[in-house]
């Protein structure tokens, strides 16, 4: 299970709409209401990824920091 | 080197000699790079302009630094660009560092299809002095009246009464449109009291210009230094850039609740700046600590006021959009004033000013907001997920891309705004996109291109007769110009180098004459089959 994680820029032209959206959704929360937004959308977002392999590469490149 | 300020003259104007000029065609207020680039931009159209400024010298201290390709495409138009190419400096090597950390570098190699390179930095004051210089071309059709203050306006249906004071007495101008450059804190704007709505960042930047003889790069080449979490101060961000004459622009994001007043102090801006530089030899230009506001106002055409540059909207410098956004709005209303000043457009035109210079303002306006609330996290988890993006960074491509220290000023696209005709065809370029520059045998496409409306066809099959009053740019066998454009295209070219309409070959001289019309700002009449 070595599968290569992020090597193209799959955001490409959204990243930055991306970025301000995700920072938007953090406004006005405090530290731990925000964590716990992003606990709840990284488990949606795995279950949009599905493939388990590339979820485990995920969080082995993710712990690597 | 210091850069030596000259003193322009005040020269007493016919009003105050008794005479009575009439009333002016347009009158600007300002000059700025935006007020002068538009007396430029009208007086090639034949127009006759008054520029009004309250001061007697261009711009003072540190301001704009970086023009890019847009922009330089423009001045070149305007006949400026040779000389801010050969003087400005053009980094290509970019290290972007975390801490103490290199982050990633990146090399932007020149592109060799357009004569323009992607942007070049060039203090303002060098770009406002070739400005006046070239004002000197046109001495029947630009009146530059410095030391010459604007006090008051009245605005009718017919035109705008200016008052304008100077050191030897008071006096009344009236033209049939007043140009308001009056930049940031635009006094004609305040008396009107027109909202400028926008948001304010609560962070001071100090930022400094020094002279600085060795440079601190590897090799000679000049490069652009950014820092987020600088080990020399406390600050978030810090950025290093080289401008011509070996002076280097420095930023210090300041932390909030600084003092600037303090911060400025050679005491403490001295040592800093040694934690940058080392043992080389500098000396201090300019320091100035600013804060920053991204504001626009709700519509930039009143009647017959009309708002340009700086007056109409304001960003902070991240990724150089203030005075890069402003020349475009010359580029866009030039052409526009003088059809209508001469009876070719109805006054309507303007509204298309508006629109899509809104458009753009809105466009520049999210990017510099982007780039600074990237680089001031505003809470904990923005800081977590800036520092996430950048240890990322190093290895993904991914999140290199989300790390954003500015993005560079591009043009926007005019597409599905009235002028341009909807796309007739899914080859080459859309309607709405600004001209892309090519290579011609001992030339560039650019430099044949704009100033009035012209017909672009490009292949064998493409031939058509031009409408009335076009001229008609034609190439054949010329890789580079396809390259961009397709072959067998049929380009309708707005006088600002825009695309109004793109055609395949074959297309009916009709849908020519109905574009060229749509594009002058007259209702289009409905396609006769
Ligand atoms: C630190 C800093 C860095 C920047 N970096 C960049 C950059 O890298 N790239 C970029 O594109 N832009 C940059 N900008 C923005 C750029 O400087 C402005 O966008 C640009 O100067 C706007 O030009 P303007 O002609 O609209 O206004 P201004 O340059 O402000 O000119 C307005 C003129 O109007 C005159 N005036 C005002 N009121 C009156 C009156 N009542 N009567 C007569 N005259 C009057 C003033 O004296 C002045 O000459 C930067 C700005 C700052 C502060």
């Amino acid at each position: 299970m070595s599968k290569s994680l992020g090597m193209d820029d799959r955001l490409q032209p959204h990243g930055d709409d991306f970025y301000e959206l995700l920072m938007t959704a953090h406004e006005g929360l405090d530290f731990d209401q925000s964590a716990a937004l992003n606990a709840r959308l990284i488990l949606l977002l795995a279950n949009e990824v599905g493939d388990f392999d590339t979820l485990a590469a995920a969080i082995e490149r993710a712990s690597k920091s | 080197m210091h850069y030596q300020n000259r003193e322009y003259p005040f020269q007493t104007p016919p009003e105050l000699k008794g005479e009575s000029p009439g009333q002016y065609p347009v009158a600007i207020v300002g000059a700025g790079p935006i007020g002068m680039a538009m007396a430029i931009d009208l007086a090639l159209k034949g127009i006759r302009s008054v520029i009004l400024d309250d001061n007697n010298v261009v711009s003072v201290g540190s301001r704009a630094i970086c023009w890019a390709k847009r922009t330089l495409e423009i001045f070149d138009r305007l006949g400026i660009g040779d000389r801010m190419l050969e003087k400005g400096v053009t980094w290509k090597v970019g290290r972007l560092f975390n801490g103490e950390q290199e982050v990633y570098n990146f090399n932007l190699l020149p592109d060799d299809a357009h004569k323009m390179p992607a942007f070049v930095n060039l203090q303002q004051y060098y770009v406002e002095e070739y400005l006046a210089d070239r004002i000197a071309d046109f001495p029947d059709l630009i009146d530059l009246r410095w030391l010459s203050k604007v006090t008051g306006e009245e605005i009718a249906d017919d035109g705008v009464t200016l008052h304008v004071e100077t050191a030897e007495g008071k006096y009344d101008l009236t033209a049939d449109y007043v140009l308001a450059c009056d930049g940031c804190n635009s006094h004609i704007r305040q008396r009107m009291g027109l909202k400028f709505d926008g948001h304010r960042f609560e962070e001071h930047f100090l930022i400094t210009d020094v002279d600085m003889p060795e440079a601190p790069f590897e090799s000679d080449e000049p490069e652009r230094w950014f820092w987020f979490k600088p080990p020399f101060h406390t600050g978030q961000s810090a950025l290093l850039h080289k401008q011509p004459d070996n002076i280097y622009r420095i930023d210090l994001q300041l932390e909030p609740g600084a003092d600037p007043a303090e911060e400025a102090k050679p005491e403490h801006v001295i040592p800093r700046l040694k934690q940058i530089v080392g043992d080389r030899a500098f000396e201090i230009d300019w320091v100035s600590v600013y804060s920053f506001t991204c504001a626009m106002l709700e519509k930039f055409v009143h009647g017959r006021m009309v708002f340009v540059g700086d007056s109409a909207h304001v960003v902070s410098p991240f990724g150089a959009r203030g005075g890069n956004g402003g020349i475009q709005d010359v580029d866009n209303l030039g052409w526009k004033l003088a059809a209508v000043l001469k009876g070719e457009a109805p006054p309507d035109l303007l509204e298309s000013y508006d629109e899509e210079r809104r458009h753009g303002a809105v466009e520049n306006i999210m990017n510099s907001s982007r780039a600074t609330n990237f680089m001031t996290p505003k809470s904990k988890m923005e800081a977590v997920f800036r520092d996430a993006v950048l240890s990322l960074a190093n290895d993904l491509p991914f999140a290199r891309r989300l790390v954003n220290s500015g993005r560079l000023s591009v043009p926007c696209s005019l597409e599905g705004f009235a002028l341009q005709s909807p796309r007739a065809t899914t080859r080459g370029l859309p309607p709405g996109t600004p001209c892309p520059d090519a290579p011609l045998e001992g030339g560039w496409l650019l430099n044949e291109l704009g100033g009035e409306f012209m017909l672009l066809t490009i292949g064998r099959r493409a031939k058509i007769t031009a409408p009335e009053d076009v001229k008609a740019l034609h190439f054949e066998d010329s890789p580079g110009v396809a390259a961009h454009y397709g072959d067998d295209m049929i380009y309708l070219i707005r006088p600002d180098q825009h695309i109004a309409a793109a055609f395949e070959a074959g297309t009916d001289a009709e849908n020519l004459t109905l574009a060229l019309t749509r594009a002058k700002g007259k209702p289009a009449l409905e396609t006769i089959s």
